[in-house]
């Protein structure tokens, strides 16, 4: 049985080291080709026709003199007449031209009509008294759920839940298989209880969910001898990727589909583009090399993709090329959902915890949404949770990095730090009295890791001298304070193929069908690879980003680092010992004798029998030697220490709070970052930088603006849009956690997990600052004034 | 595209024969019969006074410096000088993301000067020296704020990278000895979504120090 194991530190030649990013070169020179900048031959522009309307239906649409004009090649009807949308900026139809102009000019020439419908773009707090549940559904809105991609499970879950209203006949189970609604939902309408008397009720934007309760809550609060409410809460937010959603789609021949497409997940887009176009996945290629951005908003072909391919087949299988528009890649390509509370949480004395209760509420757009995990990280003994989800016409949500869990630590990290100042107690030490509530297995090692990451991180921000007692360090109209907050993510690595071939010349390539989105998952595969070669990283030659290659997940959730690792370490582990049993008996030794290091194939403890790298691989012979890596969750379980799961971090942040403006400057971020093994330095430290660039741009200032008149985005651009800037960020330090008590757990993905506390450290170092709670992100000016006139009032 | 409102109609070519240009049409055409070499024989109009040249709708010739050398196309007026390098040229370095001047991922020199190539039209490119990001590798050997950029890991999914090394070309250009102000400065017309700033300022520190 080969040795799959991580090699111990005294046998590592590049894991955990700082190698050079494999693709920079391409990316500083502009030769790293995106989606968006890829040109097939012929090829034709697409652009899409957008509602104007938060809340429509299409009454009609008239594209006659579209297709007369000259250049307009192929038109596509993307939601037909009578179809309801549900937010501004929905796709309609696109159109396929020559160029660009020519197709905006083709947009301007189709005649649509809308009937407006009342819309709602608000998230403020639910008003008192919403029901329970939503009711029955119509067979409109299933419709309309399936027209707005809600996944199978949702719908078949909420027509179990809440039943139907409306009674099914054979007609209708005929016609909805021709337009291709899933069986699984044709049956769940046919099995569910049946409520007519509900068909024509106006529903609810609100659905509340039933009241969760553990523990005695009254009596737990009443013997609470410190006692915090507050309000706390996060906006949503968009993801605002650089590299706008998009694709281009061609067909070779009437039954094969070839995509480029600007994708976090290349391996997964042939099932999801095959169904919808009635054809065999196996009959789709996917390629993509680079990746402007995802951060979880791209792991779909979109209804977009699927009309590029659409509108391709009908004009003789030419290349379409579509991508978003920078205002529709901010108002329709996703956004993370908002969620607020009202907190009330209770603790001892001494500060442990003893009671949390909350009522939350938030959006996620039309599919309204679910509560975060609060509270979070700390499994707080008695709790009551309510939640109430907010249905409203804003545009569809998706997975932002680190789903939930950046407003779960504004949410909890906010309250338990009230709770503190209450308990005039410094928040670390407030968090340090708790780490038994982490976990309730005595086995998760995530309790000594924030005590070992709260100690290094004090030293690195000099928390001890910084902090102070709440608004206690004004000069003139300056405060300064300081804040922390922690986290948590799972992290372990998906599903992962490859196939690595060493070749008689002594090249290597690995082919692996994943994508670098920036992480430097090139990188990651490269030096697992050529640490057990010992070769430089440079020398493995990488083929990714195609469905020709082997399947590997998408990048998300923080589970690529562990999947293509593990792969990678499984292929080369059983190369490299097949080429040891070739070069064994030139080196008049057993294959397990054997060590590559420094570019030699030589035997252990004796260097002097030893053959360089390309003599060894001459003895391959004529085939190349090829092994195939793969990793998937059974094959993770047998060896537990190559993936692992569930990180801890710890943040602080530094802040300026000028009284008179209300602008908040951070001074200062620590991030203290365990993810097991780190497979190389550099890239950790550079992840982990990221998130804590993308925590101070949400905290300070991004938030997806409705108007509530129009229900349209009122910043949907770059400008008014606002992402952090240079100026904005200041002295960041990076501490990974390494070593023993780490490395031995495995790799674990740190995509997630730096982004998490950067809202609540931010907006807890303010509190520390000016002596009052800014409730909701981003900390603008008006809200800080806002809090502080309203402590000057109190 | 038309909703229930209605439509402002094109103008028609019968239109500008009679010299109906609209303020708005005029001033674009002022400064660009100001700005640009005349490649084509335009249609002269009357405007506020003055015969005017007008260019297109259809597309009209033009030529280019761009990198040191001489390129032509044809191409509509209303091309913008960022879509002639990406879609005529297949100069892809320039990025187009939020195309209106916001975020620097486009930025391209134009005679020694940055400029955002999604904020101007190609035809008043004309006549200027073009650079973009492409020229700055000489025989496969990256420039030293390139090289910068990869030792200090300043990109991620690298897509603002090429726009902040042109924008880092243009900062040190002008002020070889620049203080850390002066980058601020230079700099501060540029995004980046997956937070690379660290590696960027110390690219550029670098890059200042060593004369680049």
């Amino acid at each position: 049985m080969a040795d799959y194991q991580w090699p111990d530190p005294e046998n590592r030649t590049l894991i955990g080291d700082r190698t050079l990013r494999v693709d920079s070169p391409d990316k500083v020179s502009g030769r790293a080709r995106y989606t968006y900048d890829t040109k097939r031959p012929g090829m034709l522009y697409g652009k899409v026709l957008r509602a104007p309307y938060a809340h429509c239906q299409v009454v009609s649409i008239d594209t006659s003199a579209a297709e007369k004009m000259p250049g307009v090649k192929g038109i596509q009807i993307i939601q037909k007449a009578g179809t309801n949308i549900h937010w501004a900026g929905d796709d309609v139809v696109l159109v396929a031209a020559v160029d660009e102009g020519t197709a905006e000019d083709a947009l301007r020439a189709i005649k649509v009509k809308f009937q407006k419908q009342a819309h709602l773009v608000s998230d403020a707090e639910p008003p008192a008294g919403v029901g329970e549940s939503q009711g029955p559904l119509s067979m409109d809105e299933i419709g309309d759920m399936l027209d707005n991609q809600v996944p199978e499970r949702q719908i078949v879950q909420q027509i179990g839940q809440y039943g139907i209203s409306f009674k099914i006949t054979e007609d209708d189970v005929k016609e909805a298989k021709e337009e291709g609604v899933p069986d699984g939902i044709i049956e769940a309408a046919q099995k569910a209880t049946v409520h007519p008397e509900a068909a024509g009720k106006p529903k609810s934007n609100y659905q509340k969910a039933a009241v969760q309760t553990t523990g005695d809550v009254d009596k737990a609060f009443s013997e609470a001898e410190v006692v915090s409410e507050g309000l706390y809460g996060a906006p949503v937010i968009v993801h605002c990727c650089l590299e706008s959603h998009g694709s281009i789609s061609e067909w070779p021949d009437p039954e094969h589909l070839f995509v480029h497409m600007s994708t976090q997940g290349v391996s997964g887009i042939p099932g999801q583009m095959a169904e919808p176009l009635k054809m065999d996945a196996a009959n789709v290629r996917v390629h993509q090399d680079h990746v402007g951005g995802g951060f979880g908003s791209k792991f779909g072909p979109d209804r977009w993709g699927v009309a590029t391919a659409e509108v391709s087949k009908k004009v003789g299988g030419k290349p379409v090329r579509y991508m978003l528009e920078r205002d529709a890649e901010l108002k329709v390509a996703g956004a993370r959902p908002s969620a607020y509370a009202r907190v009330k949480v209770g603790a001892k004395k001494d500060g442990s915890l003893v009671a949390w209760q909350s009522k939350s509420w938030g959006t996620g757009g039309p599919s309204g949404g679910g509560m975060p995990p609060i509270p979070y990280v700390f499994r707080i003994p008695v709790q009551r949770k309510e939640h109430t989800a907010i249905r409203n016409n804003i545009g569809p949500a998706r997975a932002w990095r680190a789903p939930n869990h950046p407003q779960a630590a504004v949410i909890t990290m906010c309250a338990l730090d009230d709770l503190a100042a209450k308990l005039n107690m410094d928040p670390v030490e407030f968090l340090r009295k708790n780490l038994d509530l982490v976990s309730t297995n005595p086995n998760d090692p995530r309790s000594r890791m924030y005590a070992e990451e709260f100690t290094i991180a004090s030293d690195l921000m000099d928390w001890k001298s910084k902090w102070h007692p709440r608004g206690q360090s004004m000069e003139g109209h300056i405060a300064r304070g300081v804040g922390t907050s922690m986290h948590t993510w799972g992290g372990r690595g998906h599903a992962s193929d490859c196939d690595l071939s060493i070749h008689p010349d002594g090249s290597v390539d690995i082919k692996m069908g994943t994508q670098d989105i920036g992480t430097g998952t090139r990188t990651t595969i490269a030096v697992v690879a050529a640490d057990a070669l010992g070769l430089p990283a440079n020398a493995i030659k990488l083929y990714i980003g195609d469905t020709l290659y082997p399947p590997s997940g998408g990048s998300g959730g923080s589970t690529t680092p562990g999947g293509v690792s593990s792969s990678t370490r499984r292929a080369v582990v059983d190369a490299r010992d097949a080429l040891f049993a070739k070069v064994a008996p030139a080196l008049n030794a057993k294959p397990e004798d054997l060590e590559a290091k420094n570019g030699v194939i030589r035997v252990k403890g004796d260097a002097s029998r030893s053959l360089a790298w390309k003599e060894a691989c001459a003895r391959i012979g004529a085939t190349p030697i090829t092994a195939h890596g793969h990793n998937d969750a059974i094959a993770a379980k047998n060896h537990p220490d190559l993936t692992n799961s569930g990180v801890g971090g710890v943040q602080m942040a530094e802040v300026e709070v000028d009284t008179e403006t209300g602008i908040v400057k951070v001074k200062k971020m620590v991030a203290v970052q365990d993810c097991g093994l780190v497979i190389d330095q550099r890239l950790a430290e550079s992840s982990v930088m990221g998130g804590l660039i993308m925590g101070i741009s949400y905290a300070l200032f991004e938030e997806k603006v409705m108007d509530p008149a129009t229900g349209i985005m009122l910043n949907a651009d770059m400008e008014f849009y606002r992402l952090a800037g240079l100026n904005d960020i200041p002295e960041l330090v990076v501490h990974m956690m390494t070593g023993k008590g780490y490395d031995e757990r495995g790799v674990i993905g740190l995509g997630e997990p730096p982004v998490i506390s950067g809202g609540a450290s931010i907006s807890n170092a303010v509190a520390n600052a000016i002596g009052v709670r800014v409730p909701f992100l981003p900390l603008t000016p008006d809200k800080v004034l806002a809090a502080l006139n309203q402590k000057a009032g109190a | 595209m038309s909703t229930d409102d209605s439509i402002p109609p094109k103008p028609t070519p019968a239109q500008e024969e009679s010299g109906g240009v609209s303020r708005r049409d005029f001033l674009k055409i002022s400064t660009i019969a100001a700005a640009v070499p005349v490649v084509a024989a335009p249609t002269t109009v009357l405007a506020a006074g003055e015969q005017v040249h007008v260019y297109g709708p259809g597309k009209v010739a033009m030529e280019f410096t761009i990198n040191g050398s001489k390129m032509k196309a044809m191409l509509e007026p209303r091309v913008t000088l960022l879509d002639a390098l990406r879609d005529t040229f297949d100069l892809t370095g320039a990025k187009r993301v939020c195309d209106k001047g916001e975020c620097g991922a486009c930025t391209v020199m134009l005679d020694d000067r940055p400029v955002y190539a999604c904020s101007m039209l190609a035809i008043e490119a004309q006549g200027s020296k073009i650079l973009t990001v492409e020229s700055l590798s000489q025989e496969g050997k990256l420039h030293p704020i390139q090289q910068a950029f990869v030792d200090n890991d300043a990109s991620q999914c690298g897509f603002c990278t090429p726009g902040f090394v042109m924008a880092c070309k243009a900062v040190l250009d002008k002020n070889p000895n620049p203080g850390a102000e002066d980058l601020l400065h230079g700099l501060s017309g540029n995004i980046c979504r997956c937070g690379t700033y660290r590696g960027i300022r110390a690219a550029i520190t670098r890059a200042a120090q060593e004369g680049a």
